[in-house]
């Protein structure tokens, strides 16, 4: 990605209001956008467990999301290293469930219902470009994942019953 | 042919299970329904096991050293909406931890009959989160239901959803 520098923040940790919150439509093109979503590539980049972000949890109430699958051993499509800014999920099928866990939830992990295969537009910081992404397997898991975080949702908030609540005993998917 | 509740409590390591699952089955008792989870690295495990043993003498027999163990003979009941008239729902709440959380939420569910009819509630750092499978009587009104839910999540800073279950049936 063609971004300045940024600087890693802060991963904040449920509860907290900024993640309750629904987050700001950007223009990928401002200045204070770019510099943000620089600071969420540098976060992203110091979590190595951690495959994705969205602005929320660094403390920053934008539409700006930022991910990287590749390293995952359950990701089949890899769009990059990517920061996306005003996502939206334009397509999704393929239901599967999935467990999964969030930097910003130390400890919990639950079996989330999420489609297998999306469409995602938004634009890119900076130029604010354009970009579709057609992800599938962990890559579009991630990516919702992510999206939710912008709508102030929780994974928690997905959780489809008592016992699929799960102490997390392994690393951070999402 | 008995039919006797156990409950079983103790330290967590590996053969707790097959120890008393074990003992269970040597004194010809049938495991039906069972869960089992960690509480704070304790195993908590409770059976309905059915056989020729009462539920004194299943506790008298069962061996399982270092562990809690109860049994109490008790009649199998027919679930409370198992006519299908009862709504299936899910509730998730997650705020700060304190005291009355769930007495607060599960208040709000009885008083418009709700049976709450499994529940997981987990503490991780300050944020504490429930889930909850609820079945509602049909009559209920649910929007006003979730009304006063929010108005309860929102006195205890936390946040709730409440969603239909969606079963698949294939």
């Amino acid at each position: 990605m063609n971004l300045p520098r940024g600087t890693p923040r802060e991963v904040l940790a449920a509860p907290h209001p900024i993640l309750s919150t629904v987050a700001e439509p950007v223009d990928p093109t401002a200045p204070e956008v770019v510099a943000a979503a620089a600071d969420l590539l540098a976060t992203l980049r110091e979590e190595p467990s951690t495959t994705g972000l969205a602005a929320p949890q660094i403390g920053l109430s934008l539409r700006l999301i930022a991910f990287d699958v590749g390293l995952h051993p359950r990701s089949r499509s890899w769009a990059g290293e990517l920061v996306v800014a005003n996502p939206r999920l334009a397509r999704a099928s393929h239901w599967d469930h999935g467990r999964e866990g969030c930097a910003s939830i130390a400890g919990l992990s639950a079996d989330v219902l999420r489609a297998t295969r999306i469409t995602v537009t938004g634009h890119l910081p900076g130029a604010g470009e354009a970009v579709t992404i057609e992800a599938d397997a962990f890559e579009a898991r991630c990516i919702q994942h992510q999206l939710d975080h912008l709508d102030g949702l929780l994974f928690l908030d997905r959780v489809p019953g008592a016992l699929s609540l799960h102490r997390r005993l392994h690393r951070c998917d999402a | 042919m008995g039919l006797s509740a156990v409950t079983v409590l103790g330290v967590d390591r590996p053969g707790v299970i097959a120890a008393v699952t074990g003992s269970l089955a040597e004194c010809g008792a049938n495991i039906q329904d069972s869960t089992m989870t960690l509480l704070g690295g304790h195993v908590a495990m409770m059976l309905l096991v059915s056989g020729d043993l009462d539920s004194d003498e299943l506790l008298k027999r069962l061996r399982a050293p270092d562990l809690v163990v109860t049994a109490s003979a008790i009649e199998a009941r027919r679930h409370f909406c198992e006519d299908g008239g009862g709504l299936g729902y899910v509730l998730t709440v997650h705020g700060p931890d304190r005291p009355g959380i769930i007495s607060a939420i599960s208040a709000v569910l009885a008083a418009d009959g709700g049976n709450i009819t499994g529940m997981s509630t987990r503490l991780t750092g300050r944020l504490y989160v429930l889930i909850a499978d609820v079945e509602l009587p049909k009559e209920v009104d649910v929007a006003a239901l979730m009304r006063r839910l929010a108005a309860v999540g929102a006195s205890l800073d936390s946040e709730i959803t409440f969603r239909p279950v969606e079963p698949d049936l294939l």
